[in-house]
């Protein structure tokens, strides 16, 4: 058993929804009770789809246990399929319904439908939202495609044809995948590269019966595409491409496996510095204040991983913490955090998140909107880089993550928090100024104008709470304190953890003004 | 009972459960916890339904099963009697522990009531722990707070004092409204139920009356009867005509002279009136159609027809109590229909076909309703919005002429020349 009080992800059976809801022309009969139904809203609000999910719950009341459950759920899939006529029927049940035991998918297999019918199997007490979706993806794929013979396949130079590939792990609640897919279209098609099938986000069981006809498969989404671009390359013989897209380097790794793995010549234009405006803005003199900055990276492996390559060799930052909450990812967010120093976060414990990001004190925190929430708590600049996310996450603009927009998207949106965190420094050093209107606020709110008071209680409490830790502690004196609350709050942490670092280290007792400069010398030497 | 036509309806249901209620308890009482004993979906669902995560570490939880708690049922009670301390010693300020049934705990049978009562022996009564279910399998949605004031009734304290208790969640400062206005008839000991701290539970006997507030709490008004206290039969206190009547209910029951009720309600109804005009305008003659989710269902839809006229095309309502909603049904215009249960695929096949001008309705059905261009209004709003008493009936209504209004600001009709 285990507590929790806010969760990264749902259990696998919204991952199966997710899958469903992108697709079209497929129905999901899930064996569920009526509280399950809240999961339309995850889609009608979250994402604001102005339609319902492709989902019957069926929706089993505790008067009908005593009776034929399994009747029940035939009802409810006969009206489904008559009523909604799908192409294919996915069959699951979430986590109640596994506990009675009516195996609906068997039930729907003998009721002679002459369409296709995938059972899912999701384990609801061990597996979570992003296994179910990758579950799910992969027995759609598998069944559909389970009696396709392969009549000797040509290749696209013997066909004498663009090569074309498939774009495999968008959907719905996933990380703005709408408008990756299509920078990665763009992107595709300026190489000469035709997209067979885009999928789930968008396909119909009849488009996954043409995914066959791809020369080779891209996996967009490792979380959800993984294990069916593998079944595809053992069982169909299609190559498949690991670089995931998400900044500027990756995506000219990502376009140089793809055309080595298509057998076509790497061009020039892939190594050239200006596809996105990232480079030369991260050249450009005033993002020399970037240098170094702190940053605190958590989310799924995916967006992940590729945030602190981003933010370690794009921009310059010092990334100073890495995690995930996925744990079938945690195999390759380890050895990234190694490389950068550091030890990978790997729970899904936010609390124990929020603890990491204290403890680090990072400028800027790159994270799910849990921690824009853990953020907002501690004042600090926070941008949200993966799932979970809210409504504000899913932007009305054209705003993909991937290829060379998608990287200009990532400048605008990790440099313009950090801008306002200045801003909030500048109007701290103004306020005295006449001309400052009192009340001023920016987008930080509680940070910015009056608010500095509050500022300055955060550091009169964070004194009080360090003084009682423990005796060998050093203590703060008055005129330290004074010293430090001059310093702009976003170094504040920092600052402060150096000074104490120092005092501990060179035996003082207590931190006065000296002290500070003192350290100050100290680590610039 | 009025012409009303009452039909059943069963088939694939688009409802919350009712562990949705402690997204609003968890906030009525600060000092108590609920910890939801069930799966993943549980906990999602109240994080999604509750939608705000800006508590740290909200004052609701949830041990989530997993496969070795299906083995063995002895080992899930002393799991959970560890969860339990752990977040005890975590959470020192809780005073109440409500734990809180799930379909799987349901269906696996876990002795919640067992843990609780050895967790109150072992605790002394440093934290009393309580038990209730939210289950989808035997609850929706406000049927939650039902369950958790059940809970707390054997631990009100006995007494012979004339009271007058409402009964029934309330906004603060809607609460203190209604307070002052007993008080100004004279009833002068007016209590709630719950109370806004948990360990404040008010007393009751035979002396006690009790005032409904919300139509929900089928259970809570059996238990407190089987404890002496008289239920007040009267409609529920939403728009003018039903908080006067259910004030003059109160009234009769402590026998205040109609004359000194008329003098302080009468100016009272009549700004409500004024206040009520605008929307009125803007709500007569339109069509409503009200989806089950809430159980406000019924005394929403006699407010919307008698006070707003608004022409009511079904009434949906997850379950009907007739003896509760008795006073309210028989105010209805006549040929009302209401259904009890679901088919939601073909009440909205019926919601199409009647076009109406607007649908109340949960949040996973909103979007696609607006998509279709039926103006929605969340029935979820219903039990967060202080809505409740005759000062309150033009904000009521206001939460149903805003959608349309919208609708026509976003949708101008053009102008033909002629």
């Amino acid at each position: 058993m285990e507590l929790t009080l806010w969760t990264y992800e749902g259990p696998p059976h919204i991952g199966a929804m997710r899958i469903a809801t992108s697709m079209k022309k497929l129905h999901y009969v899930l064996h569920a009770p009526q509280g399950d139904t809240y999961a339309d809203l995850l889609f009608t609000m979250i994402e604001r789809r102005g339609s319902r999910p492709p989902v019957t719950y069926t929706t089993f009341q505790a008067r009908d246990l005593g009776g034929d459950t399994a009747e029940l759920v035939k009802g409810h899939i006969k009206e489904a399929v008559d009523r909604f006529n799908p192409e294919a029927l996915l069959v699951g049940e979430s986590c109640t319904a596994e506990l009675i035991q009516d195996q609906p998918g068997s039930l729907a297999k003998g009721m002679g439908f002459d369409i296709p019918i995938v059972s899912l199997e999701l384990p609801a007490y061990s597996k979570k939202e992003n296994w179910g979706g990758s579950e799910t993806f992969y027995q759609i794929v598998r069944n559909l495609l389970k009696d396709y013979s392969e009549e000797s396949k040509q290749t696209w130079q013997e066909e004498k044809r663009r090569p074309r590939v498939n774009l495999l792990g968008p959907t719905l609640l996933g990380f703005r995948c709408r408008d990756d897919i299509l920078e990665i279209q763009k992107l595709l098609g300026q190489h000469g590269i035709d997209v067979n099938v885009v999928a789930p986000l968008g396909a119909s069981p009849a488009d996954i019966m043409r995914l066959p006809d791809a020369d080779v498969n891209v996996c967009l989404y490792p979380e959800i595409a993984e294990s069916t671009c593998t079944w595809l390359e053992r069982n169909l013989n299609i190559p498949f491409t690991t670089t995931v897209p998400l900044g500027v380097g990756a995506t000219q790794d990502f376009l140089r496996e793809l055309h080595e793995v298509l057998g076509m010549e790497i061009p020039q234009s892939v190594n050239e510095s200006n596809n996105s405006k990232l480079t030369w803005y991260s050249n450009s003199v005033d993002s020399n204040y970037l240098t170094g900055k702190r940053v605190f990276i958590f989310g799924d492996g995916t967006h992940a991983l590729a945030a602190a390559r981003i933010a370690n060799e794009e921009l310059g930052f010092n990334v100073v913490g890495l995690g995930t909450y996925s744990r079938e990812m945690a195999r390759k967010v380890r050895p990234a955090a190694k490389a950068l120093g550091l030890e990978a976060l790997i729970t899904n414990d936010y609390l124990e998140v929020e603890e990491a990001i204290k403890e680090t004190s990072p400028e800027l925190v790159l994270g799910t909107q849990m921690e824009r929430h853990s953020a907002k708590r501690l004042g600090i600049p926070c941008a949200v880089i993966s799932t979970p996310m809210h409504v504000q996450d899913v932007p009305a603009r054209y705003s993909p993550q991937m290829g060379w927009e998608g990287a200009n998207v990532i400048f605008d949106d990790w440099v313009h928090p950090l801008m306002m965190g200045l801003e909030e420094h500048l109007i701290g050093m103004f306020k005295h100024d006449f001309e400052f209107v009192d009340g001023h606020q920016s987008h930080l709110g509680h940070l910015g104008g009056k608010g500095n008071q509050n500022v300055n209680q955060e550091v009169k409490t964070t004194i009080s709470s360090n003084s009682t830790t423990s005796n060998a502690d050093p203590i703060w004196t008055h005129e330290g304190e004074r010293e430090l609350s001059k310093i702009p709050f976003f170094v504040r942490g920092k600052v402060r953890r150096n000074t104490e670092n120092y005092a501990r280290q060179a035996g003082c007792r207590e931190i006065n003004e000296e002290t500070l400069y003192d350290a100050k010398a100290h680590y610039k030497a | 009972m009025s012409g009303a036509t009452l039909l059943k309806e069963s088939g694939p249901r688009e409802v919350f459960c009712g562990l949705t209620s402690i997204v609003w308890l968890h906030r009525r009482m600060p000092d108590a916890f609920f910890l939801v004993v069930g799966s993943r979906t549980c906990a999602h669902l109240i994080q999604s339904a509750a939608g705000v995560m800006i508590f740290a570490e909200p004052r609701f939880g949830t041990a989530i099963l997993e496969e070795r708690d299906l083995a063995g049922l002895a080992d899930a009670h002393d799991e959970l009697n560890r969860v339990v301390k752990n977040l005890l010693a975590r959470r020192p300020e809780i005073k109440t522990l409500f734990l809180v049934g799930s379909c799987p705990s349901e269906v696996i049978k876990i002795d919640l009531s067992r843990v609780a009562e050895n967790l109150n022996i072992e605790l002394k009564g440093q934290v009393t722990v309580l038990n209730y279910s939210g289950s989808g399998i035997e609850t929706t949605f406000t049927q939650g707070e039902d369950g958790a004031l059940k809970a707390l009734i054997p631990l009100m304290p006995k007494s012979d004092q004339k009271k007058l208790l409402l009964v029934g969640t309330l906004a603060n400062a809607v609460e203190d409204r209604l307070i002052s206005i007993f008080n100004r008839l004279g009833i002068d000991i007016v209590e709630s139920f719950p109370p806004r701290q948990s360990t404040e539970l008010p007393s009751i006997g035979p002396e006690t009356k009790v005032l409904l507030t919300q139509p929900y709490l089928t259970d809570t008004a059996r238990e407190l009867k089987n404890q002496g206290a008289e239920i007040i039969e009267a409609p529920f206190p939403l728009g003018v005509m039903g908080s006067t009547l259910w004030i003059q209910a109160a009234a009769n029951s402590f026998g205040i002279q109609k004359s000194l009720v008329d003098s302080i309600l009468n100016p009272l109804i009549s700004r409500a009136k004024q206040a009520l005009i605008p929307h009125v305008e803007e709500l007569s003659g339109k069509k409503l159609f009200l989806l089950p989710e809430s159980q406000l269902e019924i005394p929403l839809a006699r407010f919307l027809s008698n006070e707003c006229g608004m022409e009511i095309v079904e009434i949906g309502t997850p379950y009907l109590n007739r003896d509760l909603m008795k006073a309210e049904i028989d105010l209805l215009p006549p040929d009302c229909r209401i259904v009890e249960g679901q088919h939601v695929e073909k009440q909205l096949d019926r919601v199409r076909d009647s076009s109406p001008d607007l649908v109340v309705c949960g949040m996973g059905l909103a979007n696609p309703l607006e998509a279709e261009g039926i103006s929605t209004k969340w029935s979820i709003e219903m039990v967060f919005s202080p809505i409740h008493g005759i000062d309150q009936a033009s904000d009521l209504a206001e939460l149903f002429s805003r959608p349309l209004r919208r609708h026509d600001i976003l949708n101008p009709k053009t102008l033909t020349s002629n």
